[in-house]
């Protein structure tokens, strides 16, 4: 890329934001805690992924999805039935009536792996599948919603229906899912322990770095003709269909994208946490998702990314002292971002930091170069 | 799945299970007809509908208990003070929220969405404290227990018949009011034209808070019906609220008729099928059978003709 190209993609603003959360995420937190909290806040923005999808959606083109989860979860599920069919080779579950399958199967009385496991022996496989199968099932969606012109609240009501209609599936087909469980007691990627330390450590800077793909694609999509067109569609749809772009491709592509996003996400998660379940993937934790947008800035990609993090930070402290009162603050959160500041933190930052810091900033600068002037000065009398 | 049921078992299965289709029914059209005010009159979302609802179970409770404690004679009336009971006090919350929140985002649909999804979490944790996180129940009149039986197979129960009853009673009173009397004459001429109807002189921020009161006030009817039938905790009313707006939905979000046929079609569906497959699975059918059908139509069943 070009000098000016990345010029135009990078602002100096968001330059310097991009540069403190890496700065933030690379350097700060690994030196300031624990692995513990490190692979827990590791967690956290494994929802970050999401969250910024939904900038792209809810932000940017003014599709609210309510069904994320759906895509994390598959993402989520599609790495844990591989590292699954991993833990349960023939040597480890000699002990089950029909070795080599995972366990929870065996005590379904299931004899042999479904047709739709198989494939995931294979790490190549699982990768792809991780980013396609979401992005195929966003598509189909997609298609069917945006060519009938379905949007707004209709579509935000049936990703709604569609991360119920899953979660029931998963939890029902108990032997081919895991059921309510979920996929537990993973141990091995390709003969390589994922619950060490080490591990965990690279799953870390592996999601960050997955992360930053993610916003620097993000900010691409933004910056570009289509991120123009996006705002335009969400502030005026038929102008822009007037003026002769089919707008449903648009939000297919931006709806599908971010359900890449989330996907990656989810796989990252089963990476990080060991374990992928149908609380992840349900109502509940789908619309919490766009509450870590909503708080983060729902214009922000950065935001959302910073939204991610307070607030899942925020339900575990409060949610390991005070258990009661964390719905409460959550609640209270919900009804704050919308009431009070709609544009969340990325909102709040721009209104009240920075004009603060510019103007620091400025008059650092001045008093600066009236230095300089007054040495100039002094120069000229001596 | 038929082969293994002679004819007039297979007969007796779908009445059967048509019955307590039909009670599922009940609370889907009364928990339904409330959103459907709210939703499709008003264009408000509100995720805090099933707790309106359990709100409605939680009073009827305390009815309950306290006409066992100091009124014993009379236990067999409770139910109807109850849901008058019931009414008011969702209404009255209603009333309130609207107040307090929704009035300030009419015209942002999908921020009512998060904001009542927020109040439900508050009111879910407000119950929970209040009544505990277990499921209550209440105990039946005399004259609702026990059941009629049809045919040798067949039976029915009175509770069951009794609710449906109610549902059906409060579908007419809500379409009379709406069709029929001059506040609902108000409320379909806000809804077409917020600012013609306040030019011809029509309060319309009253008419959007009675309109949202009345809503929730059904909704708390509903939670008085849905005791009769099954118990209540403070997340009882989530498992009902995606049903719900596929409900409304579905019927086509304008219409009362729609409202009632889909609620129809959904839990027919839903209930016959369960005698043949797991629940999960039949429920997981039903709600694709209506998010496929949505696709194909998206204006839902019966919708309105009307021109934009």
């Amino acid at each position: 890329m070009s000098y000016a190209g990345f010029k135009t993609l990078f602002p100096k603003s968001d330059l310097i934001g991009f540069a403190v959360l890496a700065v933030i995420l690379v350097i700060v937190l690994p030196l300031a805690v624990d692995i513990f909290r490190l692979n827990l806040i590791g967690k956290y923005l494994t929802y970050a992924f999401v969250a910024v999808g939904l900038v792209l959606c809810w932000g940017s083109g003014g599709i609210l999805s309510l069904g994320q989860g759906v895509f994390f979860g598959l993402g989520g599920y599609g790495m844990a039935m591989f590292l699954k069919l991993e833990a349960s080779s023939p040597e480890n579950t000699a002990i089950q009536s029909t070795p080599g399958i995972p366990d929870f199967m065996d005590w379904n009385q299931l004899t042999e792996l479904p047709w739709f496991w198989e494939p995931f022996h294979s790490l190549t496989f699982t990768v792809l599948a991780i980013v396609l199968v979401p992005s195929l099932f966003a598509y189909i969606i997609g298609v069917a919603m945006f060519k009938r012109r379905v949007g707004g609240v209709y579509f935000a009501i049936i990703t709604q229906a569609v991360a119920a209609i899953l979660t029931i599936l998963i939890i029902g087909q108990q032997g081919y899912t895991g059921g309510v469980n979920g996929i537990t007691d993973l141990r091995t990627l390709n003969g390589w322990d994922i619950r060490s330390d080490e591990a965990k450590y690279i799953f870390y800077f592996l999601c960050v770095f997955l992360l930053f793909v993610c916003l620097g694609v993000a900010q691409y999509v933004r910056k570009s003709k289509l991120g123009r067109l996006l705002v335009a569609m969400r502030e005026m749809e038929d102008r822009v269909r007037f003026s002769g772009y089919d707008v449903s491709n648009f939000k297919i592509f931006v709806f599908c994208l971010g359900a890449a996003f989330a996907a990656v996400g989810g796989a990252m998660f089963t990476l990080q946490v060991g374990f992928m379940s149908p609380t992840l993937v349900g109502i509940v934790p789908s619309i919490e998702m766009v509450i870590f947008c909503a708080v983060g800035g729902r214009l922000s990609i950065l935001g959302a990314v910073y939204g991610a993090l307070v607030v899942n930070w925020a339900k575990t402290t409060l949610s390991e002292s005070f258990p009661e009162l964390w719905l409460f603050a959550m609640g209270a959160l919900f009804i704050a971002v919308v009431m009070a500041f709609p544009n969340g933190l990325a909102g709040l930052y721009s209104k009240y930091c920075e004009p603060y810091i510019k103007q620091k900033l400025k008059s650092f600068r001045a008093g600066r170069g009236g230095d300089v002037m007054a040495e100039g000065v002094a120069h000229e009398r001596q | 799945m038929f082969a293994d049921y002679s004819t007039s078992e297979l007969m007796s299965i779908f009445a059967m299970q048509g019955f307590a289709g039909l009670i599922l029914f009940s609370v889907f059209v009364l928990m339904a007809l409330g959103l459907a005010i709210i939703f499709g009159q008003m264009g408000v979302i509100n995720m805090a509908h099933g707790e309106f609802m359990i709100l409605g179970a939680y009073v009827t409770y305390l009815t309950s208990n306290v006409f066992a404690d100091y009124m014993p004679s009379l236990f067999g009336s409770y139910f109807f003070i109850a849901m008058i009971l019931a009414f008011i006090a969702a209404g009255a919350l209603g009333m309130f929220v609207e107040w307090a929140l929704i009035r300030h985002l009419y015209k942002r649909p999908l921020d009512t969405l998060l904001a009542t999804w927020g109040l439900s979490l508050i009111l879910q944790q407000i119950y929970r404290s209040v009544f505990g996180a277990r499921e209550v129940g209440v105990t039946l009149p005399d004259w609702l227990m026990g059941s009629i039986q049809l045919t040798d197979i067949v039976e029915v129960p009175i509770n069951g018949i009794f609710v449906m009853s109610l549902a059906i009673t409060i579908s007419l009173i809500v379409a009379i009011l709406m069709y029929k009397s001059r506040w609902g004459i108000q409320v379909r001429s806000v809804v077409q034209n917020r600012p013609m109807a306040g030019a011809v002189g029509i309060n319309t921020a009253r008419v959007d808070r009675l309109t949202f009161g009345l809503g929730c006030g059904i909704a708390g009817v509903a939670g008085s019906a849905f005791t009769m039938i099954g118990s209540t905790g403070p997340t009882s009313g989530q498992l009902y609220i995606v049903d719900t707006f596929l409900v409304v939905v579905f019927g086509g979000a304008q219409s009362l008729l729609g409202t009632i046929a889909s609620a129809f079609t959904i839990s027919q569906a839903q209930s016959t099928m369960e005698f043949f497959l797991s629940g999960s699975m039949s429920k997981v059918l039903t709600l694709l059978f209506v998010v496929g059908i949505l696709m194909l139509r998206p204006q839902g069943l019966f919708s309105l003709k009307v021109r934009r």
